[in-house]
């Protein structure tokens, strides 16, 4: 029982980084109705830039975070200016292949700035462990961490999203562009500031990922990327508590697949589940169903 | 008359392409003017084309997004190489042809299987969905290919699934994957799956199911208001495309001595999809030219080094801004004239 509930903790741990991954992708996608298979990529940007920051210039642990954060948001607004901007009006395929450009453009020059080799990621996270159950179930600091950032994030976003005028906006161009801006609001600030958001978010879960998870490489994004993205899909793209609850059940998912079934298999469980919500609920569990019109 | 007459030359061309660089490649190889690393390049260039081709069938003919069909080939992969192996391992089968005729098609059998299993619940989905559906498949087939196990023992096959420990030899060995392959595939025999495929692809496109599946893709309820049956339709062009999938799998796995499912993973879907676009989508001869450019490119790029994937990367998104971006596109144009009448996106050469 104990050992059941140590691996649901470490299943909602990692449920929350994907969550955190597949907020800013499904707003991403809310907003501008594109897969962006970079984001992966840029989690892995803030992981590297956060190693850095504590490595090479000694920053308190924070600090490193907040570099990864300005570093990644820069990114964000830069790649979708230069890279996606000029495809708004193209077919959904050209910014496919573009965002998989993106992508193995941000992983080979990861790959030659840092190599290739992998690197020891050191926690941010000096919060102490708790134990429960007298002694035999060890909650990790960052597993506290990671659920609280999780918490905050989505009470903060959904905040943003209903109350602010930004927010509003956001989702009005998400509803329908040209209407949004006939009344007056700027769409190309609202897109940006819909990836910055996002490319910010994808800093934050990258250190937090990397600190549960200590091996940092090129490639340490794009599987958790996938897996984010499955989990925006599995609770219905677009919306933000569905994708807090797809991510944090995939976690649940992958953790007690590969403890309990095989370790090999853990992923496919992942995707076998995926396929089954989609097949009896095709828009996910909070998706919105869009009617065909003739 | 005329657009058929079209039509037929059109495909006569990307026949006569292909025909003239096989030959020219023969030459090159007779002459000892190809350098060994091209030449090693030979085969993966004939797979890509027909996997390129496959998929064009699904995303440009059929117009669903397909991430996964890398999945397939993996399948025609395995499967192919346990066939060819049990015939001339165990069965003791000496001629190397025949056994890679007996693999290719046990490969594309078996891909087509996984494309029914798979097509049946995949169809019924649309747009993105559909391809996160099809990336999911292709993973789990990875995933699922890794805990296979099977091993020959004297003329029986013994299969084993998270379990290494079987009687005989091992043949597939999970995660480390193919063991002990004799390399049978040959340069004409992968030309000859390329021919085949175009020749199948072709006229498949051409005639009345192709029209069929066209017609779905362009407005889904107009077709199934004049009575095409929606799903028969999809479903033949996922199969067909999944088994030639399977068949250039087979073709593949045959040219290494070994080879592991982590091989084919995402980023195989990836590349080959890479392929379709850049080569125009629904555009069959442009899937020829571009699989066989693109698989070439980093290899031309050597020079830059540590640079080539960067500059294949900086080269795709260019392309793309180029092609798509109204106000580029008419800068380029102003550089380079282009000759007037081009064919539009979306014709079918």
């Amino acid at each position: 029982m104990t050992l059941f509930l140590s691996y649901l903790i470490n299943g909602i741990n990692l449920g929350s980084v994907y969550a955190i991954i597949a907020l800013g992708y499904t707003m991403v996608y809310g907003i501008a109705k594109m897969l962006n298979f970079a984001h992966g990529d840029i989690i892995m940007v803030g992981a590297y830039i956060s190693f850095c920051a504590a490595q090479y210039l000694g920053l308190p642990a924070l600090v490193s975070v907040l570099m990864a954060m300005a570093v990644c948001t820069t990114l964000g607004i830069v790649i979708e200016g230069l890279a996606y901007r000029p495809l708004r009006q193209a077919p959904s395929l050209a910014v496919l292949i573009t965002a998989i450009g993106v992508s193995y453009f941000l992983q080979n020059s990861a790959l030659l700035i840092w190599g290739a080799n992998p690197k020891s990621f050191p926690s941010v996270v000096s919060v102490p462990s708790i134990s429960l159950l007298n002694g035999s179930l060890l909650i990790s600091g960052e597993t506290i961490v990671t659920i609280l950032a999780n918490i905050i994030i989505m009470v903060t976003l959904t905040l943003f999203t209903s109350r602010t005028k930004m927010g509003k906006a956001m989702r009005a161009v998400s509803e329908d562009k040209g209407a949004a801006e006939l009344m007056g609001i700027n769409v190309n600030t609202t897109i940006s500031v819909t990836f910055a958001i996002g490319s910010a978010l994808a800093a934050i879960a990258g250190v937090l990922l990397c600190s549960s998870y200590p091996t940092l490489m090129p490639t340490t994004g794009s599987m958790p990327g996938i897996k984010a993205f499955t989990a925006a899909v599995f609770g219905g793209i677009g919306s933000i508590p569905g994708a807090m609850i797809g991510g944090i059940l995939l976690g649940i998912i992958e953790i007690l697949g590969k403890a309990y079934v095989s370790t090999e298999l853990g992923d496919a469980f992942v995707f076998a589940v995926l396929i089954i919500v989609l097949l009896v609920k095709p828009t996910g569990l909070f998706g919105k169903v869009v009617p065909e019109k003739v | 008359m005329k657009k058929r007459n079209k039509r037929m030359t059109d495909k006569l061309i990307t026949f006569g392409i292909v025909i003239v660089a096989f030959i020219f490649c023969q030459i090159m190889i007779s002459t000892g003017n190809m350098s060994r690393s091209l030449r090693g390049q030979l085969i993966p260039i004939c797979v890509y084309i027909v996997m390129a081709v496959s998929l064009n069938l699904t995303v440009g003919i059929s117009g669903e997004l397909s991430l996964g069909h890398a999945g397939f080939m993996s399948v025609g992969a395995f499967s192919g190489i346990i066939a060819a192996m049990w015939m001339h391992k165990g069965i003791g089968v000496e001629n190397q042809v025949l056994c890679l005729i007996f693999a290719i098609v046990a490969g594309g059998i078996f891909a087509g299987i996984a494309g029914v299993l798979i097509g049946i619940p995949v169809l019924r989905l649309r747009g993105d969905y559909l391809a996160i559906v099809t990336l999911a498949f292709g993973e789990i087939i990875r995933n699922v290919m890794n805990c296979i196990y099977i091993s020959l023992d004297g003329q029986s096959l013994h299969f084993g699934f998270v379990n290494p420990n079987l009687p005989g030899k091992l043949l597939l060995n999970g995660p480390a994957g193919t063991t002990g392959i004799v390399k049978m595939s040959t340069f004409p025999m992968a030309f000859a799956l390329v021919l085949l495929t175009l020749l199948v692809v072709l006229n498949l496109i051409d005639s009345r199911n192709g029209r069929a599946i066209m017609a779905i893709r362009d407005s889904r309820i107009a077709a199934e208001s004049v009575g095409l049956q929606v799903t028969r339709y999809k479903m033949m062009a996922f199969v067909t495309s999944a088994v030639l999938a399977g068949m250039a799998g087979a073709i593949y796995g045959l040219n290494f001595s070994t080879v592991t499912a982590a091989k084919f993973k995402f980023d195989t879907s990836i590349l080959v999809l890479v392929f379709v676009v850049m080569g125009g989508i629904g555009n069959i001869r442009g899937s020829v030219i571009a699989a066989t450019l693109l698989t070439v490119l980093p290899e031309l790029l050597r020079a830059f080094s540590d640079f080539r994937m960067l500059f294949y990367a900086i080269l795709l998104i260019l392309v793309m801004l180029v092609g798509n971006n109204p106000t580029l596109r008419s800068m380029v144009l102003r550089i380079i004239p282009r000759r007037k009448n081009q064919s539009q996106d979306g014709e079918v050469n």
